[in-house]
């Protein structure tokens, strides 16, 4: 069944084209890598489908609901209750504990101090991380604090996981090890995954694969062309 | 395997005498390592015999350099599923990939097209790997890794190749 879909997306930045009518097609529970070159618009993609960037021209849908018409306050809601990220950098709070930063989606969607604090300690174990809930980010490791990203990204069991280049700062080893990680968790937890990389290795976690390229979406079978 | 098959591209883009053919093929694949006359002669005389080439404007008394080879239909379809088909994934593949690609620069077919075909075979292997690695013992992962990390190397030729393609059409074409 489809999740998420948007067609024939375009958006500029100034005079620059971003995506020059992009389609794509999400369905639910799938695990999908968006891959393509420096600057083939792939992550305006996925800041689009997830509500974050509005496109000039197009419409994205998600389980029903039209995104790219809502209101700022309305996308603003959906990526917090519907929504989980994991981004390459800078996304840990770093005056806040790694327990308080996994914890932070369910206090801001209004849920109690302590049971958030439970829940995040649980994810924290989950993925290998028991006993440094208390660090804060410069406490931890590259990889850790990656695994707390993946942590916070699905504490709140959104429907979608969107990853842009979740491993581009880490060595191969911890790369992969975050990997099997999100693709374990998200499996389990039912979580379609949308993941931005331009790593082949990183995308042969995925289901399958689409390219884009000059601002357009590419899916490629192995089928033979005439 | 692909010598052949090459052989027989370089015939789709026109009939050649058996010399230069040779020449076209050094040029553009054997730079490195250019054929013998006599591989180029036996391979000829094996895809005459397969009804792949026949010989034309056969001179009495010519020697093997008055043999004109014309390619058959026959000839025509072989080339066509070699290009048209991926390659299956696997190390050392790259040139196989570039005589696939320069051919088909050369006859004008849709290249870009072959890499995306190719880049899909190459992505679903390393699919299947990685799920080896995932479910595997460590050994079945150091093993699928071995494989993963040239097959890997291969898809960032195509992507480099496939980037590149316009540039390399001109040069291909000019010569």
């Amino acid at each position: 069944m489809t999740l998420l879909e948007a067609h024939d997306l375009h958006l500029s930045f100034g005079s620059t084209p971003a995506l020059r009518g992009a389609d794509i097609t999400v369905r639910e529970g799938e695990i999908l890598a968006v891959m393509g070159p420096s600057g083939s618009g792939k992550s305006t993609l996925l800041h689009c489908l997830a509500g974050i960037l509005v496109p000039g021209q197009g419409e994205i849908h998600f389980d029903g609901r039209r995104v790219d018409t809502m209101s700022e306050t309305e996308r603003s809601s959906l990526r917090r209750d519907r929504f989980g990220f994991v981004f390459q950098f800078g996304q840990l709070v770093p005056e806040l504990s790694a327990e308080e930063n996994v914890a932070l989606p369910l206090l801001l969607a209004g849920v109690r101090r302590s049971k958030a604090l439970t829940e995040a300690r649980a994810w924290l174990g989950r993925l290998g991380l028991d006993g440094l809930g208390a660090r804060t980010s410069g406490e931890l490791s590259g990889g850790q604090a990656q695994r707390v990203a993946l942590a916070r990204g699905l504490v709140a069991r959104p429907r979608v996981l969107f990853a842009d280049e979740p491993t581009g700062a880490l060595d191969s080893l911890t790369g992969e090890q975050v990997m099997d990680l999100m693709v374990g968790s998200a499996r389990d937890e039912g979580t379609t995954v949308v993941l931005v990389t331009h790593e082949p290795r990183v995308a042969a976690y995925a289901d399958r694969e689409v390219i884009v390229r000059d601002g357009k979406v590419l899916a490629l079978t192995a089928e033979a062309v005439g | 395997m692909t010598v052949p098959l090459t052989l027989l591209g370089l015939l789709e883009r026109e009939p050649r005498h058996g010399y230069d053919l040779k020449r076209d093929y050094d040029a553009f694949f054997g730079r490195d390592k250019p054929l013998s006359f006599g591989q180029v002669y036996s391979t000829l005389s094996r895809l005459a015999r397969d009804g792949k080439v026949v010989i034309s404007d056969l001179e009495a008394g010519a020697g093997p350099d008055r043999k004109r080879y014309v390619i058959t239909d026959r000839g025509a379809t072989e080339v066509d599923t070699w290009l048209t088909e991926p390659v299956a994934p696997e190390p050392h593949l790259q040139t196989v990939l570039f005589a696939k690609v320069t051919l088909a620069l050369l006859l004008d077919r849709p290249a870009e097209h072959y890499l995306d075909t190719q880049r899909a075979a190459h992505m679903q292997r390393m699919r299947e790997l990685t799920a080896v690695k995932r479910s595997g013992s460590l050994v079945d992962s150091l093993l699928a890794d071995h494989a993963l990390f040239h097959i890997e190397a291969d898809l960032r030729w195509i992507d480099l190749t496939a980037a590149r393609l316009d540039a390399l059409a001109q040069e291909v074409r000019s010569q």
